[in-house]
């Protein structure tokens, strides 16, 4: 791995003493294999990492134990067919996956979207992104105090106000989690009546018990000692390694598909992008609690300004005919809340060109595991646990 | 009545009570943390699922006691029930009553702190034994911890010890009966030595913040990762035991003990012994857990000072109190 100047710079700020040119990583350290079991690698995720006692010298992560060939299976299924499995590629926020999907296959075949089928998923995106950081919140406070201790208490917590959101979706689509909500041209469920009230209602709860989470753990002083400076990864080494999302914008860079690159209607919303400059893990919550309280401000915004009209393009597409599957290739991302989720597809497949001939996706989560190796040297072992909460890598998303 | 029957009995009587509160009290944390985290807690056996401890027993002896095959079979099969005893040793000292205790030894104080400090011994025997590498690194963990939180627990245990110029806890008690709480009485130094007391002894019974041994997210269960059925059963058991008798030493030796009016001494001192032991779980189910540097940091750095300049002034307090009285 060769050093750039600017994690040499993070390693020593990590930890001064520490030599790592001096170790011979063969001979003199322990080699603990944290994952593919362990409470807190978030799935099935394994780090080698070579230890000097608590400190660590090298990091070896290693990705693949969740592979499940969504890609290899979207050759071979129609476009229809993909959107229910792509629900389980990011399982904390399977709204978000769908709508990438569908939004690359809307590119392919040149399908546009009505107004209101856009301002529905603009809502269930944000809503979705509130339900999945409250879902990191809950698990970050478990990898810093356990699952017997202060942090099980707001996992308990933020799953309560996750409940909420669930609840909110189920109203609309039937299912809890794996909604299958998304259309290629439009959106399957429409808004029931009542569901404002209800929506207002939960995101109502959650606002208010946002500060009580703060106080249980973000201003927390032995939160604080455990996540400042520990960590830290800077804009220029996101960018180097494709980072985007939570962890680009706490390292300083101003980067938002939202605002940037608009889809959905972001185009007529104005999205006010968190960032902060520190890039450590304190940073990167601070950032994620931020975007909460953005999404909860874009909810309220949205949910009684659905513009009437159609729901769908024209009838629903149940079976795109081969003749309408364009033989061309698009690409098309969204702000998921791990960062720029995009979805490349190449048309023009089997089934007579109604499978994907070819279809990659890129998902924040694979890239942001590419700093640990970066910025785990120095810390110890606690801290590679807690950096591994902080950047909140959804296995499901990394291996497809 | 021949001393050794007597003491037998003692013996007897103190192991059960103790076990037995013990069980009921893993219930209680159960029960408490559920309610604080919006559950439940125990509700399936028996009333309010006040059974639980027993069918938790139950579970746990019948599962198989599996030894690794790389392990150090002796070690690693007495270091559980040593935990025990050793947990168990230190409450023979501690009175519930004024003639309800065990053992009233004139060095109580000194035969707490060193049995206490023993418990790193079987831990680390634990650890090493295991022949796991989590449970080496919580052993590592514990033996640093303990090793450097018994400095500041014994200059906290020191200033009532000074200022009631007694090491055995019935007179510690009786001299607070006489004078006033030392958590109260004199301003300053018994409440300080309270303060170190309380989180010094935490980390040497590894509770939450300072559990860094067993921390579970980072070490999967640190020196009980390899212990299976009763040989983890018992480990827990001495975690709970050894929180149960720091709560009741802190009740003794900065809360006056059985002292209290309208109703009987050993009522006092179980309500004040559960009540530090219920402050401990909100504790532990509130905050999150340092790290392992920053908690030897907190002891070095402000325990030990701190303690120091406590028994000093705890020595000098003495000194003028007694010269003008």
């Amino acid at each position: 791995m060769e050093m750039i100047p600017h994690v040499a710079k993070a390693r020593r700020r990590a930890n001064p003493y520490l030599d790592l040119g001096s170790y011979d990583p063969e001979a003199d350290l322990m080699v603990l294999n944290l994952g593919p079991q362990h409470p807190s690698t978030h799935g099935v995720f394994r780090l080698k990492l070579y230890l000097d006692g608590e400190i660590i010298v090298k990091v070896v992560p290693f990705v693949g134990y969740l592979h499940r060939g969504v890609e290899k299976l979207c050759e071979k299924l129609t476009m229809v067919q993909l959107i229910p499995i792509f629900d389980k590629n990011d399982y904390v926020s399977p709204m978000m996956n769908e709508q990438s999907l569908v939004m690359a296959f809307e590119a392919l075949l040149g399908i546009e979207v009505p107004r209101r089928a856009r301002y529905v998923r603009t809502l269930l995106a944000e809503l979705q992104r509130i339900a999945s950081h409250l879902l990191w919140l809950g698990a970050f406070a478990m990898d810093l105090g356990g699952a017997l201790g202060g942090g099980s208490t707001l996992f308990m917590y933020c799953f309560r106000e996750r409940e909420l959101i669930l609840d909110v979706f189920e109203d609309l689509t039937g299912c809890r989690f794996h909604y299958n909500t998304h259309m290629i041209g439009g959106n399957r469920h429409d808004v029931p009546a009542g569901w404002a009230t209800k929506v207002h209602a939960a995101i109502n709860a959650i606002e208010t018990r946002l500060p009580e989470y703060e106080t249980f753990l973000i201003t927390n002083d032995i939160y604080i000692e455990r996540t400042r400076g520990v960590g830290v990864v800077d804009g220029q080494l996101s960018m180097d390694l494709g980072i985007t999302g939570p962890v680009l914008r706490a390292g300083g860079v101003d980067h938002d598909l939202r605002r940037d690159a608009p889809y959905h209607c972001y185009d007529e919303i104005e999205v006010r992008v968190a960032t902060a400059t520190a890039g450590d893990c304190e940073a990167r919550a601070a950032v994620r609690m931020a975007e909460i309280r953005e999404s909860i401000r874009l909810v309220r915004e949205l949910i009684d300004n659905i513009p009437e009209g159609p729901l769908g393009a024209r009838k629903p597409i149940k079976t795109p005919l081969a003749e309408k599957a364009a033989k061309g290739h698009a690409y098309a991302a969204v702000e998921s809340p791990r960062g720029e989720l995009g979805i490349y597809v190449i048309g023009g497949g089997d089934n007579k060109g109604a499978s994907p001939y070819r279809l990659k996706i890129r998902s924040p989560s694979l890239h942001v595991l590419g700093c640990l190796p970066y910025i785990l040297p120095g810390h110890s072992v606690s801290d590679a646990v807690a950096v591994l909460g902080s950047v909140d890598p959804i296995m499901g998303e990394v291996d497809r | 009545m021949n001393p050794w029957l007597r003491g037998l009995i003692y013996a007897v009587v103190v192991i059960n009570v103790f076990l037995t509160i013990t069980a009921w009290s893993i219930w209680f944390e159960r029960k408490f943390s559920g309610r604080m985290q919006s559950r439940l807690g125990p509700t399936f056996y028996g009333p309010m699922g006040l059974l639980q401890p027993v069918v938790d027993g139950i579970k746990l002896i019948q599962k198989e006691f599996l030894i690794p095959i790389n392990a150090d079979r002796l070690l690693f099969v007495i270091a559980p029930p040593l935990t025990v005893v050793l947990a168990l040793g230190t409450a023979a000292v501690v009175p519930f009553g004024a003639d309800i205790i065990a053992a009233d030894l004139d060095i109580g104080v000194l035969y707490l702190l060193a049995l206490g400090s023993l418990t790193i011994i079987p831990v680390w025997m634990s650890g090493w034994s295991s022949n796991n590498k989590y449970a080496m690194l919580g052993a590592m963990r514990a033996v640093a911890q303990g090793v450097s939180y018994e400095i500041p627990l014994v200059l906290a245990s020191l200033v009532p010890v000074i200022l009631a110029g007694s090491m055995s806890l019935s007179d510690i008690v009786r001299f607070q009966i006489k004078h006033g709480w030392f958590a109260f009485w004199p301003p300053g130094p018994g409440f300080f030595a309270f303060l170190f007391f309380l989180p010094a002894s935490l980390a040497e019974a590894n509770r939450i913040p300072f559990d860094i041994p067993e921390a579970e997210s980072e070490l999967i269960a640190g020196v009980s990762t390899e212990y299976t059925g009763m040989g983890f059963g018992l480990l827990y058991l001495a975690e709970y035991l050894h929180t149960l008798v720091i709560s009741a030493v802190a009740s003794v030796l900065f809360f006056g003990g059985w002292d209290g009016p309208f109703a009987p001494g050993l009522h006092w001192m179980v309500l004040k012994t559960l009540g530090l032991f219920a402050g401990i779980f909100w504790v532990r189910w509130s905050l999150v857990r340092f790290r392992s540097d920053q908690l030897m940091s907190i002891c070095w750095r402000y325990l030990v000072p701190g303690g120091l300049i406590l028994v000093m002034s705890a020595g000098l307090w003495v000194h003028f109190h007694r010269g003008s009285g």
